[in-house]
């Protein structure tokens, strides 16, 4: 008996050990695994290699390509138009051999950049099949990354410039580091318009015609005065008082921060003081973009005029396949509105380290400069793509029109918007100060802050913690 | 005689054995990870976006920025004031629906179940439960569309619970108080159940009310049990993070009065300032253990 107790014991103790030990093991076999993977990644590469990339080395590509994202979007551009894609499931894929695991992370409360930053940083460590290949971002924070190490030029990965004329100047300006190295592409380019409700347009001025409805929001101050004429009518001029801030923060004439320092252009405390007026008028609502009351004007029964926006939110985000929504019914139209504007716009990165460089320049030539596949971009997905030549040619074309827009060919006026976009005023910390700003202004303009300026000591509180480089005065 | 005693000794052996998986475990994950805090927040260490910043050491600097201008107090009040709110009506529901699942005499029936539904709303994440809440008390949620169409709030004129400060923390105090009262219930119930009935038995032939048997008799031999749920619930709460977080979007709005310490914590993440990260940990490590010990200490005073 009193053996047994021993053995009991014994074999207890080794478990609890054990389970502690059994971390350190796993890791083992996986390495193991991985060897077995990259020597057959060889072979399967050389399959997809035949097809047209011939300058990559083909010998290294390994077998797992990882792409990391916050939305849909991109995947399903790559699933549609990708020649050769499958879908395996909801985050993976396969092209040819090669399997795509995607790593879909929300950018709320910064959480893709936080994921993301923690995996380049530890890129160089990680196993092949670990290491990020292909990554996302967007223009608020593009420089974080452009001007590292942690993305790869573009001309590296065997794509030459004059492979990417066609693309508008300012998506390839966004990219190049300080160097004037280009380290990533866009297949998108996103001027914005003013996207208003043909109903009530309609009954506002008896007609929905895109150059009528312009003279009422031709500039700012013809802009907030139809927004009265609208709230008399029981409308809101903008769903929420963010709506209206990309277009004010486009035309800016300094950088969020210049030479170290915090520095808040005028046009920030204009788009304060114009929204604060229009919100207390009953206007508009202090809603989040992307929230509830943001999404509210997506319905009839939202009440919302006007949205500011670029061709990506009018087809992906204004909810085209809800049959209640406006978008579904074809409800809307494009104008050029006060101000020209972009928002947002996603490049595709190679990821410094990656084992697959060879598809990374694949993936960026069959979206980025592929005529063919881009203008199918256009026609399937109402996208306005990074083609200069394609959208022009599809502006003058008669026989295409965006459904969501009541069959409106709204390109010419996207092609007009990309020519002025101007993306020198750019740091690479826009994204946190538009943010803090907006948390900010969004406290005074429901009262809690007593003035601006209150409000404005806030955001620099915030900017202090977020951006301990920053020097705020 | 000698063989029994060196027995003795041998079986004591087997004690330090058993204890060395936790050993090892509290030192992996919560010694080395304490003591590292507080070596990180004496450095300037931080990312300017990918490029690593520090460490430099900069002695002090770090709790003097963290002090200067009383950000901290107010975090500090924030969360203290939302465990309050939530925390009082807690431990007076929970004392009372354990008193009543404890008394024998009331012949409650469906006991079992009850004390597992009051138990389920803790089973809920507290992520899911907070976009729940977000999603009732928005703007142009069913809570303002019933407040609405019952005439309680003017048609058209929505309340927007998350911009004004009272509703805000309100909202924060239910949300906690409705996750933990059941799992409160069940610790005092617990704890009543261990009283010995000829206690009670004894008190009822001398004809205490019923009053008395609680006061007397319940909570005084309640105590330990109630300085244990007083402590943790304490700890929870000025760890207080998901909820707040959620509900708000992280911006702790309205004007940072629902901003919890734990979320500020959170906001150094941005720049992944371990230097800053550390100094408001440690500030949180000596805010703990004194609030603690003055719970401990208040508690047991009496008692000599």
């Amino acid at each position: 008996m009193k053996k047994f107790k021993k053995v009991l014991v014994l074999s207890l103790a080794c478990a609890m050990g054990l389970s502690l030990v059994a971390c350190g093991d796993k890791e083992e076999t996986t390495t193991e695994a991985k060897k077995d993977d990259t020597t057959e990644a060889a072979s399967s590469e050389s399959e997809d290699g035949s097809e047209e990339v011939t300058e990559a080395p083909v010998a290294d590509e390994g077998k797992v390509f990882n792409i990391y994202c916050w939305n849909e979007e991109f995947k399903s551009r790559l699933t549609d138009h990708y020649p050769g894609y499958e879908v395996v499931d909801e985050t993976t894929g396969k092209i040819g051999d090669v399997e795509v695991k995607w790593t879909i992370v929300p950018s709320t409360d910064n959480a893709y950049q936080n994921n993301l930053d923690e995996k380049l940083l530890a890129q160089a460590d990680a196993a092949d099949d670990e290491k990020i290949d292909m990554f996302l971002v967007e223009a608020d924070y593009a420089l974080k990354y452009v001007d590292t190490e942690y993305t790869m030029s573009v001309t590296d990965l065997g794509i030459t410039d004059a492979e990417l004329a066609d693309q508008y100047q300012y998506t390839k300006d966004v990219m190049t580091d300080s160097n004037g190295v280009l380290k990533g592409v866009s297949w998108q380019g996103c001027p914005g318009v003013l996207i208003y409700n043909r109903e009530i347009a309609k009954d506002m001025w008896g007609t929905d015609d895109p150059a009528e409805v312009q003279t009422h929001v031709a500039d700012w101050a013809t802009f907030y005065a139809t927004g009265a004429d609208l709230a008399a009518k029981g409308y809101k001029l903008t769903a929420t008082v963010n709506d209206s801030f990309r277009v004010y923060s486009n035309n800016v004439s300094s950088k969020w921060v210049e030479d170290g320092k915090l520095n808040i252009d005028p046009q920030f405390k204009a788009w304060a003081e114009a929204e604060k007026a229009s919100y207390d008028a009953g206007q508009t609502t202090t809603g989040a973009l992307w929230g509830d009351e943001w999404s509210a004007g997506f319905y009839p029964e939202g009440k919302v005029f006007a949205y500011f926006g670029p061709a990506w939110l009018i087809d992906f985000c204004m909810a085209a396949d809800d049959e209640n929504s406006i978008a579904h019914a074809g409800g809307w139209a494009a104008t050029v509105g006060p101000q020209g504007f972009f928002w947002g716009g996603t490049w595709i990165c190679g990821a410094t380290g990656t084992d697959n460089p060879a598809l990374v320049a694949d993936i960026m030539r069959k979206l980025t400069t592929d005529t063919d596949i881009m203008t199918d971009i256009v026609k399937a997905d109402n996208d306005f793509v990074n083609n200069k030549p394609a959208m022009e040619a599809m502006a003058a074309d008669t026989s295409y029109g965006d459904a969501v827009l009541g069959g409106q060919n709204a390109l010419g006026m996207f092609c007009e918007g990309v020519e002025k976009i101007d993306l020198s005023k750019i740091s690479a910390y826009d994204q946190g100060c538009n943010e803090s700003f907006q948390t900010a202004m969004t406290d005074y303009f429901n009262g809690n802050y007593a003035s601006y300026d209150d409000a404005v000591a806030a955001f620099k509180e915030a900017i202090k913690v977020k951006y301990p480089a920053i020097t705020v005065e | 005689m000698n063989k029994k005693n060196s027995n003795v000794v041998r079986y004591n052996r087997w004690g330090y054995f058993f204890l060395i998986p936790f050993a090892v475990v509290f030192i992996i994950f919560q010694l080395i990870p304490l003591v590292s805090t507080i070596y990180n927040s004496f450095f300037k260490h931080f990312f300017d976006g990918m490029i690593e910043i520090g460490p430099n050491y900069v002695g002090l600097d770090n709790y003097v920025s963290m002090f200067t201008g009383g950000k901290i107090w107010k975090y500090f009040g924030n969360t203290m004031i939302m465990w309050l709110m939530g925390f009082i009506p807690q431990i007076l529901l929970s004392l009372l629906l354990a008193s009543w699942f404890a008394n024998p005499s009331l012949r409650l029936k469906g006991k079992a179940f009850f004390q597992t539904v009051i138990y389920l709303p803790n089973l809920i994440m507290a992520s899911a439960f907070a976009m729940l809440f977000f999603a009732l008390f928005s703007k142009v949620g069913p809570i303002n569309g019933m407040l609405q169409s019952m005439g309680i709030l003017e048609a058209g004129k929505p309340y927007d619970f998350l911009a004004h400060t009272s509703s805000a923390r309100w909202l924060v105090a239910f949300m906690n108080f409705i996750m933990w009262f059941g799992n409160t219930t069940i610790l005092l119930l617990a704890g009543m159940l261990g009283i010995d009935t000829s206690l009670y038995e004894a008190a009822e032939v001398d004809g205490a009310t019923s009053n008395q048997v609680f006061f007397k008799i319940t909570l005084p031999i309640l105590r330990p049990i109630l300085i244990y749920v007083m402590i943790t619930s304490l700890i929870g709460g000025l760890q207080m993070f998901d909820v707040p977080q959620i509900l708000t979007n992280g911006a702790g709005g309205p004007t940072e009065t629902t901003m919890t310490l734990i979320m500020a914590l959170n906001k150094h993440l941005f720049s992944k300032n371990y230097g800053m990260g550390g100094a408001l940990s440690v500030f949180m490590f000596f805010v703990t253990g004194i609030l603690s010990m003055i719970i401990f200490k208040f508690n047991s005073k009496t008692e000599k």
